[in-house]
């Protein structure tokens, strides 16, 4: 015996309010941290490929900045600090 | 990892690591905080800190969020003080395993990720106060050799040369 499906009426992304849409993690370019370092980092804070993380280094050095990971508030807010610990210049943001 | 460092190497990088425990460990203006408060309550009262005005601290304790200066307000208010310690405990660490008069110097991982991070925060520090940019070799290159501010340079790019062996050999 099986349930017919229910519909359900799925928000539409453009009526969601602002605070349901996700934060992410931004770092910003700087002339101090070396790039092999900036991978190093990424690979090791967030378990990223090495592949993975030497794009979003390369993303980070030609772009200013790049976003490189979204997801709750209190896990971007945690993952910027522990990037501060490693010097890199990381600030969290709501996405848009 | 192993590494071998000159006695003189040593001791600048003792000198240079101790500035930087000097500059996190102490209390900036802007981040005074009423002790007794925060015996009670662990956070800090009154008004949320702000940057640093010291462009170096401002650096090595960089703002939460760049377009929102209350939530970079109320996330310092809950992190500077970790972060400060932070930086200070892996110093210390990173001199607690540097030979005094230079020498062999042998690391575990842990170690070898302390000597980064009190490397980098170093180099950053340095990167500041001498105005580095992305063409820091042309920089370095336009002083003459008896600018106070080329040996600085020089040791710039030795603090990078060291940095990227570690990395290299971490990775």
């Amino acid at each position: 015996m099986s349930a017919a499906p229910a519909e359900v009426d799925l928000p539409r992304s453009a009526n969601k309010p602002k605070s349901d849409q996700p934060w992410v993690t931004i770092v910003w370019n700087d002339p101090v941290n070396l790039m092999s370092y900036v991978t190093y980092v990424f690979q090791h804070v967030f378990g990223y490929p090495k592949k993975k993380a030497t794009k979003l280094m390369l993303d980070v050095h030609h772009k200013g900045k790049a976003v490189v990971a979204a997801g709750a508030r209190e896990a971007m807010e945690h993952n910027v600090e522990v990037l501060h610990g490693y010097g890199l210049w990381a600030t969290v943001r709501q996405d848009k | 990892m192993r590494a071998w460092l000159a006695a003189a190497e040593a001791s600048l990088l003792r000198s240079l690591v101790g500035q930087v425990m000097t500059l996190v460990a102490a209390e900036d203006k802007g981040t005074s905080v009423d002790e007794l408060e925060l015996l009670f309550s662990g956070v800090p009262a009154g008004e949320d800190p702000t940057t640093p005005e010291d462009p170096v601290l401002a650096r090595l304790l960089p703002d939460g969020y760049s377009d929102d200066p209350e939530a970079a307000g109320e996330f310092r208010k809950y992190t500077e003080a970790s972060l400060r310690s932070a930086k200070h405990q892996a110093a210390q660490d990173m001199l607690a395993t540097l030979p005094l008069a230079g020498g062999r110097v042998q690391l575990t991982g842990d170690q070898a990720l302390a000597w980064l991070k009190a490397l980098n925060d170093v180099r950053l520090a340095l990167g500041v106060r001498l105005g580095v940019t992305e063409d820091f070799e042309e920089q370095w290159g336009k002083l003459a050799q008896d600018d106070p501010q080329w040996t600085a340079f020089e040791v710039y790019a030795w603090l990078g040369a060291v940095q990227e062996s570690l990395v290299q050999a971490l990775g």
